[in-house]
């Protein structure tokens, strides 16, 4: 029987990285819970069978149930029905497959009724969806608003939402507004406090899953002011019956998922945690898990991608031979793997550096940390900061590049209607615009590279251990970290900001192209598989940051005028 | 509350035969195939579970017979909402034909106790006899339903039924006790349940435990589920009736055939045509 999980290697060899002793350990708060839940494990090995079997279970409903419905659902689409949505058929039921196999809550707590797992194989979860169909990741995915009101609702919210979305309840994040996109400072739907309960009252705009049970909405709470600071963050309960879904956008791609424009009038909303701190704190973290699940959706895509050029390329003859043994498809194809399996490192790399710190931040409400934990925590929330816009936006470029190349093997072909890519192409094209687009994505990696947390990370893997016939890529990685070392510099000796934003983007694949080929050498030094991919992969990224530096010594910021737009 | 029995069986996945499923002589090459719940016995346990839905409280209690390692369909059941698991194992039920294991059957269904509702595949994907269902109701002396498609309604003690045949559907009432098998176009059966799996894979039979490493039972024993097996002694079976020798199937040869006729012929069950079929079969030596 086909399975997702089964039939790609790569998810059990990230699952089974040496760091996931620690995160588990963390997670299970050294295996205590199983003296009162029978679920729960006794031990790491018995955590670990406990998340392959799972897994295996996603891999199943993924192959066999959401893929086949990805066509349907895709012509079909959302319906809007008296002010609510109702799902393409195949939608519903992949939900329902989905409920029903108890996978929504994966790493909520289990006094919420949560199956309590790491972010690792969550999102190695949303991997195996978006390999399925990128339009069902999107409702399966919001269960990330549930770790929202896990951090910050109080305790009782919490058990009042959480067990409804362990339980199989979606949910929606209500952020964007008409003239509030990328400025999330300008949102004006505005809460009012009467007698002491709270109503919402405005439009929201481009909301995924807007009609869901339980959404988080961002609004004005106080009156008169104008920026982030006047916004907090509310849980609207779609039971209340007070906001009408006007209009479910139509969609270049992810069409199964509803993108839908909201009418909130008078409805009932509780806050979440403080006044004030809605944009500047919930949202941030809301983002940081969202955008760590759009880097998922990518890699998933983009695998998905990679397979249908390889099956196309393998069966189609031209010239009395397999186009697969031409060099220039061949070449396509291979480079696509390697793409694949770098950014899906650079993916599981985050999801583990944040599974360490939330872990630990869970703990610090529970019990106060010694200072060597309060040291840890700092160290990998730094790294998950500076790792997860890095992620989203380099593997966001990177699917669509392998959906784009895709499509080219499949020819006249593929631009029909009659394979999966066309869809796979339309449906890559959001990845590297929401949550943040790519040039929004860089402005918060630039931190990294401004404030020298990349390059700390890099000497960091060049230390560690590996097998002496890998040290000649580590060598060339050394070199790429010079050269890196050096336009860092030169973009930041004339200490011009505008010049810095210039050359950002630049610097941060830079970046990522040198810690991406160091994680291929950790993989391969695992296992050999890895070995052709880093090759490849090494080769591009040389490539590509040589012509980057090359760039950077032919500019200076007199250059910028030219660039600007008249007028 | 209903006390249902599902009756599954692990088969050999052959659906997907690759060259090697089949062994000179003729029979099924076991080890070269995958095995399976068998797919009905799915749709079987997917209406005891829609019951399960309607009236929480009912138990679903899996039976199979076969080797040690059949407890694995016991497990996925119990993955996907079964309460309960019996594995009927014995040595001396190997080679049963369908009269012999309907016979096992009936004598486990008996220990088990008063069932409202038994429900199976309509047929095995590696035998494809249909019969064990329809035996077993016999045996047990109560109604049966056969390809069962939904259960339209269950109220008090008795059930409607749609049937799915040849040409048609019918919908069939019965009072309980019942036997129903469930047909390919029953609903799918739900997946395995996330939680459920981690409760009960280490749900064990006593056999599984004996080939266990001890320390390995000393962290997990107090927690595992253990699995009921019986042997023929323990369902009160007479031993002349299980097996080989309770069997009155004869194998006398396995070869392969090429259908020559492309179309079926359809029979009406009066007895002047069953009794010119058979005129036919015996003429042409296929029987007898």
């Amino acid at each position: 029987m086909a399975n997702y999980y089964t039939d790609t290697a790569e998810l059990k060899f990230h699952l089974t990285h040496p760091l996931m002793q620690k995160i588990v350990a963390l997670k299970e708060r050294n295996y205590t819970e199983h003296e009162r839940f029978d679920y729960a494990p006794v031990d790491f090995e018995d955590a670990m069978d406990s998340y392959d079997k799972v897994l295996e279970i996603v891999g199943d409903i993924c192959a066999n149930t959401v893929a086949p419905h990805a066509e349907s659902v895709d012509a079909e689409g959302p319906l809007l029905i008296d002010g609510h949505v109702k799902y393409a058929a195949g939608t519903q039921k992949n939900l329902e497959a989905i409920v029903k196999a108890g996978l929504m809550g994966i790493t909520l707590p289990r006094k919420y009724d949560g199956l309590n797992f790491p972010i690792v194989p969550y999102i190695m979860a949303a991997d195996m969806v978006s390999r399925a169909d990128a339009s069902f990741v999107n409702i399966w995915g919001l269960q990330d608003c549930a770790e929202t009101i896990h951090e910050f609702a109080d305790e009782e919210q919490q058990a009042r939402y959480l067990p409804r979305i362990a339980a199989g309840e979606t949910a929606a994040m209500d952020l964007t507004e008409p003239d509030a996109g990328s400025d999330l400072q300008a949102v004006q739907l505005k809460a009012t406090l009467v007698d002491g309960k709270w109503l919402l009252n405005g439009v929201k705009r481009f909301i995924t899953n807007g009609d869901g049970n339980i959404s988080l909405v961002l609004a004005r709470s106080e009156e008169g002011t104008a920026d982030g600071r006047g916004l907090s963050m509310f849980i609207y309960d779609r039971d209340s019956n007070a906001v009408t879904v006007r209009r479910i956008e139509h969609k270049l791609g992810i069409i199964g998922s509803p993108t839908c424009e909201l009418v909130f009038k008078n409805a009932p909303a509780e806050l979440v945690g403080q006044r004030k701190f809605g944009l500047i704190k919930y949202v941030m973290a809301l983002m940081n898990g969202a955008r760590l699940g759009i880097a998922a959706q990518s890699v998933g895509i983009a695998d998905a991608a990679w397979r249908e050029a390889v099956s196309y390329a393998k069966e189609r003859v031209q010239f009395g031979s397999s186009i697969s043994k031409f060099p220039a498809v061949y070449e396509m194809i291979s480079k696509m793997k390697a793409k694949v399996d770098a950014i899906r490192s650079l993916l599981y790399e985050t999801a583990r550096f944040v599974d360490v710190y939330k872990a630990y931040e869970h703990i610090s409400k529970e019990r106060s940390l010694t200072p060597e934990e309060r040291t840890e925590l700092k160290a990998y929330q730094k790294l998950a900061d500076i790792f997860t816009p890095m992620s989203k936006g380099l593997s966001s470029e990177v699917c669509n590049q392998v959906a784009y190349d895709a499509l080219q093997i499949h020819g006249g072909s593929g631009f029909m209607k009659d394979y999966p890519i066309e869809r796979i192409y339309r449906d890559a094209r959001i990845t590297s615009i929401y949550e943040g687009t790519t040039q929004l994505q860089v402005v918060a990696a630039v931190r990294g590279v401004t404030m020298g947390g990349y390059l700390a990370q890099m000497k960091a893997y060049e230390v560690m251990d590996v097998k002496p016939e890998l040290l000649g890529y580590r060598n060339y990685i050394s070199e790429m970290t010079s050269e890196y070392e050096e336009a860092v510099k030169m973009v930041m000796e004339p200490a011009n900001n505008e010049y810095t934003d210039f050359h950002a983007r630049r610097l941060v694949e830079m970046a990522g192209n040198i810690m991406m080929s160091h994680l291929l050498v950790l993989d391969t030094n695992r296992d050999h598989q890895y070995w052709k991919s880093l090759d490849i992969f090494l080769k591009i990224a040389r490539g590509e940051n040589r012509g980057k530096m090359e760039f950077i010594k032919i500019t200076n910021p007199a250059d910028l005028g030219k660039y600007k737009i008249d007028g | 509350m209903y006390k249902i029995i599902v009756l599954a069986k692990q088969v050999p996945d052959t659906r997907n035969v690759g060259k090697d499923a089949m062994k000179a002589d003729g029979t099924v090459n076991r080890a070269a195939l995958p095995a399976i719940f068998n797919p009905e016995d799915l749709n079987a346990l997917e209406l005891a579970l829609e019951i399960k839905d309607q009236y929480p409280d009912t138990k679903i209690t899996l039976l199979t017979m076969g080797p040690v390692r059949a407890a694995e369909i016991l497990r996925e059941g119990m993955y996907r909402g079964a309460d309960a698991g019996v594995l009927l194992t014995d040595k001396a039920f190997a080679g049963s034909d369908t009269l012999a294991t309907s016979y096992a059957l009936s004598c486990a269904i008996r220990k088990i106790g008063e069932a409202d509702l038994i429900l199976a595949g309509r047929q095995a994907i590696d035998g494809d006899t249909a019969q064990v269902g329809p035996q077993v109701a016999d045996k047990l002396g109560i109604p049966q339903i056969t390809y069962a498609e939904e259960i339209i309604s269950l109220h008090d003690r008795t059930i409607q039924v749609k049937r799915r045949l040849e040409r048609g559907v019918e919908v069939v009432e019965c009072t309980l006790p019942v036997l129903i098998t469930a047909h390919s176009t029953a609903p799918e059966c739900r997946p395995r349940n996330a939680k459920r799996l981690m409760r009960f894979k280490r749900a064990t039979t006593l056999s599984e435990r004996h080939t266990t490493a001890e320390d390995y039972l000393a962290v997990h024993n107090d927690q595992a589920v253990l699995i009921t097996e019986w042997c023929a002694k323990d369902v009160n079976s007479d031993l002349v009736q299980l097996g080989l020798g309770g069997s009155p199937t004869k194998v006398r040869q396995v070869e392969n055939i090429v259908f020559q006729a492309k179309e079926s012929k359809v029979i009406s069950t009066d007895d002047a045509e069953i009794e010119s079929l058979m005129q036919e079969l015996i003429s042409q030596h296929t029987i007898g």
